[in-house]
């Protein structure tokens, strides 16, 4: 008798520890609030202009140039101290308040707490383990918006004095050596170099979100990419690399390919833009 | 000593009961794509939010009205496995199309598109965005898309179950595949 007792305890006990899981995770899910509207945090980061021009990006329609409309974008990634100031008013940016449907586990994974950068991160490094959706959010606060990803090559195209400098050998490679060394993260802002623009860090610091990266068609792995998927991506072929040399902006591209919204990863920031007053919404 | 059996079973059933339906009615989970407080136009020209979902097994696919390609296919798909639902469980089911073209599918040319392809029934809803929302809820439903001209875009070919609560339960990738799973996977939920 004693062991059918012994038993009933430990039915008791699983089936319910279930229920338990259940009930810890009610008390962290918040109720939802409608519309939750983020707060302006205080932080100015300067900006700069740079004139729209028709260009040939890598992936294009059918190798047609595309317009890019005039645009101010930030001069640096957004750094540490930036996001910092925003999640200190935006609670539910914080680290363990942002919903699982917005930020993996990764979110803010080295900082100490919710307010509270670890030891040995720099105030003035760039932001990293930030999701889409929070990059997002950061950027409509200040009134900006990612930049797409038509726009944010345009603009990496320059080095220190060419708007389009992607046929100089030495620029190229100064991007590969980039991507083969390991945590540029740790970094500062604003130690690269300058580019035709004004803007530093777009080669050298963080890779960085940009608005539509769910539109590369690829999956990221380069022996599938051969083969266009044309059952699961509609007008998939028509969608082809205009510049087989430029290996870099390959990288990039499946990279983007490869994430997904809620990833937050460790060598991937963002930074923020702006349309000018005279230009038509994108 | 039976008695003392008996009570634990009581306990064991009561005790597990009481906890699983507090959580359904009183909150919104950290997964749950009602957390997107987007606003959205059916075809009825109603405005709604994701949440107004909320409580029936939800069906979803992104498609746009002048595609010529996948969509028709895609279309097919979601009918197919419309038709294998249980008649008296389609008022607990919602099959919705999110439009990825919002500029051109306004809620007149989603209800003619509706009409069209007798997807009328009160558990049809096609929804219209904006150029950011639908963004954002492509992104929550892992679709990748492009426009490549006007009228023209590339996308994902994705269905995708969501149970009661909102969160993702299953996709179902590629065009014309097998739907038994995904016809399986709805049925069990919306039974549960």
């Amino acid at each position: 008798m004693k062991k059918l007792y012994f038993l009933f305890v430990v039915i008791v006990f699983v089936s319910c520890s279930k229920d338990k899981d259940l009930n810890t995770l009610e008390n962290i899910t918040i109720p939802s609030v409608s519309t939750p509207n983020d707060v302006s945090f205080g932080v100015e980061t300067p900006m700069v202009f740079a004139k729209g021009e028709n260009y040939i990006p890598l992936y294009g329609k059918k190798n047609e140039a595309i317009t890019v409309n005039d645009l101010l974008m930030d001069v640096y990634p957004v750094s540490n101290a930036n996001y910092l100031a925003f999640v200190k008013k935006n609670k539910r940016w914080r680290k363990s308040e942002v919903k699982k449907l917005f930020a993996d586990d990764n979110y803010l994974n080295f900082w100490k707490n919710d307010t509270l950068l670890a030891t040995d991160m720099k105030p003035n490094s760039p932001v990293t383990n930030v999701s889409w959706y929070a990059a997002n959010a950061y950027c409509e606060c200040q009134g900006k918006r990612l930049a797409t990803v038509d726009e944010w090559e345009f603009v990496a195209m320059a080095n220190q004095d060419m708007a389009d400098a992607r046929k100089v050998e030495a620029y190229n490679q100064y991007i590969l050596d980039w991507y083969e060394k390991p945590k540029t993260f740790n970094n500062e802002i604003g130690k690269t170099f300058k580019n035709y623009y004004g803007v530093y860090d777009l080669h050298g610091l963080v890779w960085e979100w940009t608005s539509d990266f769910n539109s590369i068609l690829l999956t990221g792995e380069s022996r599938s990419d051969v083969t266009t998927d044309k059952d699961l991506f509609c007008g998939s072929g028509s969608l082809n690399a205009s510049d087989l040399m430029n290996y870099a902006a390959f990288i990039r591209y499946a990279f983007r390919g490869s994430v997904k919204a809620d990833y937050a990863v460790k060598n991937l920031g963002f930074r923020c833009v702006k349309d000018t007053l005279n230009t038509k919404k994108p | 000593m039976k008695k003392i059996i008996l009570f634990f079973i009581a306990i064991t059933l009561f005790g597990c009961k009481k906890t699983t339906t507090e959580t359904k009615n009183t909150s919104i989970s950290q997964e749950s794509i009602y957390n997107l407080t987007s606003k959205w136009k059916t075809q009825d020209n109603k405005t709604i939010e994701l949440k107004d979902l909320k409580g029936k097994v939800t069906v979803m696919v992104m498609i746009y009205t002048s595609c010529k390609a996948a969509c028709p296919r895609l279309v097919a798909d979601m009918r197919d496995i419309e038709s294998k639902m249980p008649k008296d469980k389609l008022s607990e089911l919602n099959f919705v199309l999110v439009s990825i073209d919002p500029e051109v599918d306004t809620p007149e040319r989603l209800k003619a598109f509706a009409k069209a392809n007798y997807m009328d029934a009160p558990h049809w809803t096609f929804l219209q965005g904006t150029k950011s929302t639908v963004q954002e809820f492509a992104n929550v439903l892992a679709v990748k898309y492009k426009q490549i001209a006007p009228m023209d875009f590339s996308h994902s070919n994705i269905i995708s179950v969501f149970n009661k609560e909102g969160e993702l339960l299953h996709q179902q990738e590629g065009l014309g595949v097998n739907n038994k799973e995904t016809v399986d996977k709805i049925i069990e939920t919306v039974n549960n």
